[in-house]
């Protein structure tokens, strides 16, 4: 037994020590458990990438006789454009009287979309001439424009089927979409599970990167260079209170996430944290590795900075994975937090169980113990 | 059986060598100083014999095991104290000792023994709840001393142990260790203050990586480099100290002369007198107010060993 235990020499009095330190640190603490909840506030409060209410203006010419200045436009016109209110994509917050003024708005960036409605749109219609509408879509914000212009094609495709078919025939093929795991299209529940992923790495990979890095800069290090301490006794013992705050973090993550925002856990709660177990455990010896490494606190400040951004990028946090080019999807695999986020995702989306994600867990955990043993050996090499 | 044993002990740093071929023996219970000035490879030396450093060259034995073998074994027989004080600034007095006393695997009711015994011998009492960052410098040194030596260790390494401490701490450490090596406790200090290398019961100096004396430092004073036969040392005071060296090294049986405070150390040929030293500055106009014969003094001892060892470095880069 004590030659098992050996390697993990001076885990105990390290453990107790970082505890004290933590203690006495409480500013940290709190900062590290606040600050992500206030992230997740703001996520998931003001985000939303879903296309609603696009400002919309619109220079309606037809009906010049039975328009007036309050209701312009003919009852053609009228009826087409409530068709776009109801749509929800779009929202009519001016009508103009002139093509100078409809591109005004556009340049100035007040309106997103510009709608144009020729004269004889009510004649060509009511003389069953194809009708002319233009539809103007600022490109510069593309998310909106796509999902906008795609919106106007369909209302006029379906505008001029209705007209075209007789009101008892069906159309020949109907789409009915099923939208599973996520039916309201509901952006938190596209983005809480991964930044729960993410905030968690960034505590316990900042917090244990300044951990060893400190110790150089005191000289403490130094002095427990010549004690019986054991790298990873060391490293374990240092791990292991923030792997308890990260836990405490998670937890807290999921119930904001659940009671504020109302993401449903489809899946297992217990098997959600017990698959993150893993994912700790490689960000705790990613800090150290980091922190071992590197020379003053500044150094392994930009290094978990090196590690954040791609865990963001790659992950699949904001951006999808499938759409990356071959050689950033390979890299994608090489990131942590690619794993952990598929497993939120699974677990809370999709109601995914065990046997579907056990792999993800088994990946990070072979993860943490290479990235674990090149901390350690990292640390012998600083006896030169 | 030595404590410390070092043959040919030597550390590169790519080209440059920072300890060379040093050899030298440390008995059980000796207090040993090893002296040199800033940079001369002390901290080199302590670092290679406490595992923290790689041995270039040679071989050195801690009670008797290999360093470069049995590194883990010798951990457990060392303390260290380094120049730093390596204490834990948010942690209190007793959270430091309770610390480095589990470090070394103590626990329960032998941890708590030990370190009554260390606040105890410290005089640490007032203070166990204290902050390690509220202490003044005389505290912390001997927290860290008690840190350093709460396992029992039979060898003790002291990297400058009274670096920015007051004159009254110093005194009482240096009382203290002297307690502790008539216990068997072996203490390897470095320091460069003379009247503490006065009182080490073996003293080393280096100097640019070079062991050049080793001895008590009753040896030292009477090694023939320092006073070499034929010739005497005088302590001469006066008022204008700097003027009256420059006179004073025109004259032609002089062999070295040294400012210490407001006296010049000399060292004249034998058959020189006081008499004939005062009468020639007066004619030089330097008015000797008072001049006596002297031993040659530790710090005599080092000058010259140091101005000699220049001369050979100069003379080898020379040729």
């Amino acid at each position: 037994m004590r030659n098992l235990f050996a390697p993990f020499r001076g885990f105990i009095a390290v453990f107790y020590k970082e505890v004290l330190h933590m203690r006495r640190d409480s500013m940290a603490i709190m900062f590290a458990l606040i600050v992500p909840i206030g992230e997740m506030i703001i996520l998931g409060a003001a985000v939303d990438t879903n296309v609603r209410q696009v400002k919309t203006v619109v220079y309606d010419q037809s009906g010049i006789l039975e328009g007036t200045a309050s209701v312009p436009g003919s009852s053609e016109s009228r009826a087409f454009l409530d068709r776009f209110r109801n749509s929800d994509t779009f929202r009519i917050y001016k009508f103009v009287h002139s093509e100078k003024e409809l591109n005004e708005e556009m340049i100035a960036g007040r309106a997103r979309v510009g709608v144009e409605i020729p004269i004889d749109f009510d004649r060509d219609l009511l003389a069953h001439r194809s009708a002319q509408i233009m539809v103007m879509v600022d490109g510069s914000e593309s998310a909106v424009a796509g999902q906008a212009l795609n919106v106007a094609t369909a209302i006029g495709l379906d505008e001029s089927l209705r007209r075209m078919l007789p009101a008892s025939t069906a159309a020949a093929i109907e789409v009915r979409p099923k939208v599973m795991f996520n039916p309201d299209s509901r952006s938190p529940n596209f983005f809480l599970p991964g930044l729960i992923a993410v905030m968690l790495l960034m505590i316990t990979t900042m917090l244990t990167a300044f951990s060893v890095v400190r110790e150089k800069e005191r000289g403490t290090l130094e002095q427990l260079m010549v004690t019986p301490i054991k790298p990873l006794g060391l490293m374990m013992g240092k791990m292991m209170p923030y792997f308890v705050l990260a836990l405490v973090e998670l937890t807290l993550l999921l119930t904001f996430m659940r009671y504020l925002f109302s993401v449903a856990i489809s899946g297992s709660v217990i098997l959600l944290v017990l698959l993150s177990l893993s994912y700790l455990f490689v960000n705790l010896a990613l800090g150290m590795l980091i922190s071992v490494k590197a020379n003053s606190q500044a150094e392994a400040m930009q290094s978990s900075m090196g590690i954040l951004l791609p865990s963001i990028f790659l992950s699949g946090y904001v951006f999808p994975r499938d759409n990356m080019p071959a050689i950033f999807y390979g890299l994608s695999h090489l990131v942590p937090a690619t794993y952990m986020i598929d497993t939120f995702r699974g677990v809370i989306l999709r109601g995914a169980g065990f046997f579907q994600l056990w792999e993800n867990a088994a990946v990070l955990f072979v993860m943490g113990v290479v990235v674990l043993l090149l901390a350690a050996r990292q640390f012998g090499k600083m006896v030169v | 059986m030595s404590a410390i044993v070092t043959k040919d002990l030597t550390r590169r740093f790519g080209d440059f060598t920072a300890v060379d071929h040093v050899s030298f023996n440390v008995e059980k219970g000796e207090v040993f100083g090893l002296l040199g000035p800033n940079g001369s490879g002390k901290t080199t030396i302590i670092k290679m014999l406490t595992g923290i450093l790689a041995l270039s060259e040679g071989d050195a034995f801690v009670d008797g095991l290999d360093v470069r073998k049995d590194p883990e074994e010798v951990r457990l027989r060392i303390g260290y104290m380094s120049q730093k004080f390596s204490l834990y600034d948010d942690l209190t007095v007793l959270e430091n000792l309770r610390f480095y006393g589990r470090v070394y695997g103590l626990q329960g009711r032998l941890l708590e023994e030990k370190i009554a015994k260390t606040i105890d011998r410290n005089a640490l009492q007032p203070y166990t709840d204290r902050l390690a960052a509220r202490l003044s410098g005389g505290w912390k040194q001997r927290l860290a001393l008690g840190c350093a030596m709460l396992h029992d260790p039979k060898i003790m390494f002291l990297d400058e142990p009274t670096a920015g401490i007051d004159p009254v701490a110093r005194r009482r450490l240096w009382d203290l260790l002297f307690d502790l090596s008539g216990q068997g406790i072996t203490f390897f200090v470095t320091t460069h203050y003379m009247d503490e290398a006065e009182r080490c019961s073996h003293l080393a100096y280096v100097y640019y990586g070079k062991l050049i004396a080793d001895g008590t430092p009753d040896s030292l004073r009477e090694l023939p480099e320092a006073s070499p036969a034929g010739t005497h040392r005088f302590e001469i005071s006066t008022r204008e100290v700097t003027s009256a060296l420059r006179k004073a090294r025109a004259l032609p049986y002089l062999k070295s002369a040294t400012i210490f405070g407001r006296a010049i150390h000399a060292l004249v040929d034998d058959h020189v007198t006081s008499d004939q030293i005062v009468a020639d500055l007066a004619a030089k106009g330097v008015q000797v107010e008072e001049i006596r014969p002297l031993v040659a003094d530790l710090e005599d001892v080092f000058v010259e060993l140091t101005v000699r060892r220049q001369r050979e470095i100069g003379e080898a880069v020379g040729a």
